[in-house]
């Protein structure tokens, strides 16, 4: 019988430097690094002598928490502020390329790579952040990380890593209108739940996921990590060429041709196997939120607020008791009757400038409702000044939306972009534990469409009930 | 980090599935820049709690935390890994884990210890009855023990963890010993790396 190699299996034994048991050393490629989980690796590496062994394969941007005020009002927590400036010095020490905040290139280290270009096929790419699984996207095996693993790429240029298994995640025939990539995404992990795709790395196929565009796929592999499984993969098609041919990091002319080749070999053989396979209809997907506590508790736009009465198993009993609690919901309600106090829309997950036309699109003409506060936070200053050009900041400003300066912002409160206790919010992020976007606050996890629709209806709602 | 070969201990029972990082170490502690101190933001969100289990007395000085499925899902953060043992613990039993916090355990030295969900139940159990018993994880034999309740399980380790835990030894230190094999890796597979495409001020050139 013909065999062959899976995508990952691919991108792992290009980058395999040697294995000599269970522990294999990879070779690391491309390293992106922000302000938050990088300063205690920077100071080691100084206490210890060393230095940083590819300062040209490492590339940094402040993110996590840069205030999203006017970039000419100064960053007022002090303890924030000496973080940012830590990056800007480390990064300066060590001849390391940064993005502070306000620079024309700074945003979200999950939109930056991509729009740059720097994300590729076939590589790999780690980053001290768990949502590194975005730049799967691209056919490169990324990964999040944590400090002192982002030291030990620092310092040598590769990682000590068990080898991951590999799943597939098949999408079987196409997806019904109004429904997107978030929706997929949420389907996904809801199928897989929280620790499902443990100890695998997704290679998200089928022709529901080929139909989506770089930006959506971007949504579905960022989420890898919301069903346990650090990394996540799509296939190089031309939707991936064409998506890296206009970008400024990329080889030019015949080289780029040459390149396009090359990266075009970074799919699975048609032989290939996997060690698990999940298989979803995408046409039984809907537009969905979370209702819960966390990203796998999730229900149809259309449905009602689970019971736990009917559980049988006791952690699940005892877990969904607790989420209803502290998101203050009563089971049966209906989702569509759910008042909300804040709409964000914005994160790693969702802030690409596709996911603001969406936005945009449904805000023209209408207004967020009384008492809702909407904020639209832009991934990068690259997707602001592009939704700028085509007018979009004004739709949403007309509209009562605030209009953000980049960055992570309200997805993990770090900045002061935070929830209040008790304040229920429809964000298009990525995590709706418990304290995420502020203490006490209560997030359900929606698409663009969704989140815009909401904030015009003042409760959750679907683009097709606005007039 | 130092070498771990046995931890002795008291054990808190921490009776809840998928505690995330974020509940772990809330993100409004990320912004600091130092090592050490995370312990008093360990699960601060829950320990406004007075019945919170770390808040009661029967449980003060624990140094094997006993949770449930799926524990350290979600963030990277390594800040959690720090709070608990800043906070005093030095391993934790659960039936599974999330993967990244998993790694960032084995850098620090935390004893991870996978047992089946009965298992844990009942060293719950057994800690509930009788807060004062003692549980050994003995990284070296891979077993957790409760001496005084005949309680005895084996528990599995990849073998280069356990070593590194055993020895002490700093990961890097290892791979740097490996210069030779990275060099010629690098001087034989050239993927793209960013020389060229940036200006100082991290502009396109």
């Amino acid at each position: 019988m013909p065999t062959g190699r899976t995508l990952f299996e691919k991108i792992w034994q290009d980058h395999v430097i040697e294995a000599p048991g269970e522990q294999s050393l990879l070779y690391i490629d491309l390293h992106l690094v922000h302000e938050v989980t990088s300063p205690q690796a920077f100071e080691s590496l100084r206490l210890n002598g060393r230095g940083v062994r590819r300062p040209e394969r490492t590339l940094a941007t402040a993110d996590h928490n840069v205030p999203t005020d006017p970039i000419s009002t100064p960053v007022s927590d002090p303890v924030s502020r000496r973080q940012l400036e830590a990056l800007e010095e480390n990064c300066e020490e060590f001849g390391i390329t940064v993005f502070p905040r306000g620079h024309e290139n700074q945003g979200i280290v999950h939109v930056i790579g991509p729009e740059l270009g720097v994300t590729q096929p076939g590589m790999t790419i780690v980053c001290g952040d768990s949502h590194t699984s975005t730049h799967g996207a691209f056919g490169a095996l990324a990964f999040g990380i944590g400090t002192s693993e982002v030291e030990h790429v620092l310092a040598t240029q590769t990682l000590p890593q068990q080898k991951a298994k590999s799943m597939a995640v098949t999408l079987e025939g196409n997806v019904r209108p109004g429904v997107s990539a978030k929706d997929i995404a949420l389907a996904i992990v809801a199928t897989l739940g929280t620790g499902g795709g443990a100890g695998h790395v997704i290679e998200y196929r089928g022709d529901a996921i080929r139909d989506l565009s770089m930006e959506g796929r971007m949504t579905v592999c960022n989420m890898s990590i919301e069903a346990g499984a650090r990394a996540g993969l799509v296939a190089v098609d031309d939707t991936t060429i064409e998506y890296l041919r206009t970008r400024p990091s990329v080889p030019q002319g015949d080289e780029f041709e040459a390149a396009a080749t090359r990266w075009r070999t970074f799919v699975s053989d048609d032989h290939a196997t996997f060690d698990d396979e999940v298989v979803l209809r995408a046409e039984d997907i809907v537009p969905s939120i979370t209702w819960g506590t966390n990203p796998a508790q999730v229900v149809s736009l259309d449905g009602v607020i689970p019971s736990p009465d009917a559980i049988v198993d006791p952690d699940e009993k005892s877990t969904t008791e607790r989420s209803l609690a502290y998101m203050g919901l009563t089971p049966g309600t209906p989702v569509r009757s759910i008042p909300i106090d804040v709409v964000f829309i914005g994160s790693c997950t969702n802030s690409r400038i596709e996911d603001l036309r969406v936005a945009a699109s449904l805000a023209q003409g209408r207004h967020v409702a009384e008492g809702v506060r909407a904020l639209v936070v832009p991934g990068s200053h690259r997707v602001k000044r592009q939704a700028e050009s085509e007018g979009l900041d004004q739709v949403f400003l007309d509209a009562g939306f605030e209009w953000r300066e980049p960055g992570c912002s309200m997805c993990l409160g770090m900045n002061p972009d935070q929830l209040g206790n008790e304040m229920r919010c429809a964000s298009t992020s990525n995590r709706n534990f418990e304290g995420r976007q502020g203490r006490g606050g209560r997030t359900h996890l929606v698409s663009p469409a969704v989140a815009a629709a909401s904030a015009v209806m003042g409760r959750f709602a679907s683009p097709e009930e606005l007039s | 980090m130092k070498p771990v070969r046995v931890v002795e201990g008291r054990a808190v029972p921490l009776e809840r599935s998928d505690v995330d990082t974020d509940q772990i170490i809330p993100s409004d502690w990320l912004k600091r820049v130092e090592r050490t101190g995370f312990g008093r933001g360990l699960f601060s969100e829950w320990r406004d709690d007075p019945d919170f289990v770390l808040n009661r007395p029967d449980f003060v000085g624990a140094s094997v935390l006993i949770a449930g499925p799926r524990f350290g899902i979600g963030s990277s953060r390594e800040h959690a890994v720090w709070a608990l043992m800043d906070y005093g613990f030095e391993a934790i039993i659960a039936p599974s884990f999330g993967d990244i916090f998993v790694n960032n355990s084995s850098k620090q030295g935390l004893v991870i210890v996978v047992l089946g969900l009965a298992d844990v139940e009942v060293l719950s159990a057994l800690i509930n009855d009788d807060p004062t018993r003692l549980v050994v994880v003995d990284v070296d034999r891979l077993r957790v023990e409760v001496p005084e309740a005949g309680f005895q399980r084996d528990f599995v380790l990849d073998p280069m963890t356990r070593e590194r835990l055993l020895n002490g030894w700093d990961d890097i230190g290892l791979t740097l010993l490996r210069e030779t094999e990275i060099a010629t890796f690098e001087s034989t597979k050239k993927a793209p790396s960013l020389e060229g495409i940036f200006d100082d001020a991290g502009h396109v050139r």
